[in-house]
């Protein structure tokens, strides 16, 4: 094949966009992306357990799992940032595995108003190692709290950075992911040179 | 959204789901013959491809430039698993070429981390 030189295939990087069910993650994940925000549909054939198998016919489900993405080009670099959102419902969980793959780290979004929707998301990421950031969508009937109270109330560690945003605006969707990108530089020993 | 339940609702383009069942234009086919995932990245080559159905030609348009399967699952609003089966189909006749892209997913890559800030900063 003609196209083998690394000029015409950029290096990809994925970053997760997760959080409870109406946060903001498409809004989110629109504001960022360079392109119109894409929403696809991803079929999922999952293996039943534990149910009667038919003489050999494999058991199996499927469902089709929205996703929204977008996309950064970083074009100086030779960059693409993916930024995918991840799937709300708590029955699309088994998805996550698949998205975080290779992921280099989530954005948590959260809503002051409910707070807890985000639990799970905070959980996931701590479980797997995954760094990620709580980006607080405020909302503008919403509380404002200070950062100390949400990472009371998240019962967060002093590891993950909170920052606030507005994930109707691009910039502040942009903002979120330098956040991000300034959290994940800091875990990396500096170099002794 | 339109979540009113009024009698004379009128759905359109989206709302009123697709026209076509999805595996018709695969041809019932659900694996594609080339492995390819959400961020495989396929180009068309300029060879003509064999099959003219409007989804590979619409799918060939698409891909000028290298362009992530995901992309193109949204942009002919087909399941990407769907998609696959189309681009594998183009990809067996040299219509298109794909490679597994760079993937840069390690997050203590000081190098990429700080091309990546710098590229943020920009926008």
């Amino acid at each position: 094949m003609a196209y083998n030189d690394s000029e015409e295939f950029p290096t990809q990087v994925k970053i997760l966009i997760a959080g409870g069910f109406g946060v903001g993650k498409t809004t989110f994940v629109g504001a960022a992306s360079e392109i119109e925000p894409l929403n696809t549909e991803e079929l999922i054939t999952t293996a039943s357990v534990g149910v009667d198998h038919l003489g050999g016919i494999e058991q199996k489900s499927t469902t089709t799992v929205a996703l929204d993405f977008g996309r950064i080009t970083i074009e100086q670099h030779g960059i693409v940032l993916y930024l995918f959102g991840t799937p709300g419902q708590e029955r699309f969980w088994f998805m996550w595995d698949e998205l975080c793959a290779g992921a280099l780290g989530a954005v948590v979004l959260a809503d002051t108003r409910r707070l807890e929707d985000c639990f799970e998301a905070v959980d996931f990421f701590e479980n797997r190692g995954i760094p990620f950031l709580v980006a607080v969508n405020e909302f503008e009937d919403a509380f404002r709290y200070d950062e100390e109270e949400i990472r009371a109330a998240l019962g967060l560690g002093p590891g993950a950075p909170i920052v606030l945003c507005d994930a109707r605006e691009r910039g502040s969707a942009v903002s979120a992911l330098r956040s991000l990108i300034h959290h994940l530089l800091a875990a990396v020993p500096t170099p002794s040179a | 959204m339109n979540m009113t339940a009024d009698d004379d609702e009128v759905w359109l383009d989206e709302q009123a789901g697709r026209l076509i069942r999805p595996y018709t234009v695969s041809s019932g086919r659900t694996r594609p013959s080339v492995d390819l995932d959400l961020l495989s990245l396929v180009m068309t080559t300029g060879r003509s491809p064999k099959t003219s159905d409007p989804e590979h030609a619409q799918a060939l348009g698409l891909c000028r430039r290298p362009t992530s399967v995901a992309e193109v699952a949204a942009h002919l609003r087909l399941p990407v698993v769907v998609t696959k089966v189309i681009l594998a189909d183009l990809l067996d006749c040299d219509a298109m070429t794909t490679k597994t892209p760079r993937r840069a997913s390690d997050p203590k890559d000081r190098v990429l981390l700080e091309k990546l800030l710098d590229g943020l900063q920009r926008l």
